[in-house]
């Protein structure tokens, strides 16, 4: 089945019960299995976590808005997200390592264990960021 | 998220429910370390908690942390299956108290 859903948040933490709602209801629709649906969609609040927390670090409230984008297409699921927030170097994303016990860093680590890849991509269309994450659905 | 806190002799008991995320992490941290802190052992039942992220997994370390430095200890008991899964995914099963 082929999809392809979008949806925009306030960038807020109260939005990520949203986006997880969001993300749980295109699985549904994609009729994939339970383990994977809660994994797809930890790997997704984590990502819209990352802009709330790291994106506008410093900032009180804003009246931002990030966009996602579940699509699905031949058994590649895409997850695209767009926001306004500060510039990501790439390069700077990292998560800590994972024997170094203490609160914090894991959501990366997540990510990458959830997904089969998690890119920056040069966005078009006046983001700044555009995060782009794939998995292979078998 | 919503909590319960029980007393029972030396043990204090917080039951949360509900869904923890970085929006509600403070609450939590609001309800558990002061606990941790009268050097109490402390139970974390999460038998109800259906969905913990990153963030949860930082209330868990961070009181685990706490409770080392006033020499008691944090037992995360009945933990759900989608919130086990997420303490494995972090290789965090040999570290936190669990049972």
């Amino acid at each position: 089945m082929n999809i392809e859903e979008s949806k925009d948040f306030l960038v807020s933490t109260a939005s990520l019960k949203e986006v997880r709602v969001f993300s749980r209801e295109v699985f549904e629709k994609l009729k994939l299995e339970q383990d994977l649906k809660d994994e797809l969609v930890l790997a997704i609040a984590e990502a819209a976590q990352n802009i709330v927390k790291h994106g506008y670090k410093g900032v009180d409230s804003t009246t931002d808005r990030m966009q996602i984008k579940i699509s699905m297409k031949d058994s590649e699921l895409e997850i695209g997200f767009f926001d306004k927030g500060k510039a990501v170097v790439p390069g700077n994303v990292q998560h800590r390592k994972l024997d170094d016990i203490k609160p914090g860093g894991l959501g990366t680590f997540f990510i990458k264990q959830i997904m089969d890849a998690a890119v920056f991509k040069k966005d078009e269309k006046g983001w700044v960021n555009h995060l782009v994450l794939t998995k292979k659905i078998n | 998220m919503t909590y319960k806190v029980t007393e029972e002799g030396n043990v204090s008991t917080v039951f949360l429910n509900g869904e923890i995320d970085m929006d509600v992490t403070e609450k939590a941290k609001e309800v558990i370390l002061p606990l941790v802190e009268t050097g109490k052992e402390v139970h974390l039942n999460l038998k109800d908690v259906s969905y913990m992220d990153s963030s949860g997994i930082s209330v868990l370390i961070e009181s685990h942390q706490k409770a080392l430095e006033n020499n008691t200890k944090v037992i995360v008991k009945e933990v759900s299956k989608s919130v086990l899964k997420v303490i494995m995914m972090a290789k965090l099963e040999q570290i936190l108290n669990l049972e």
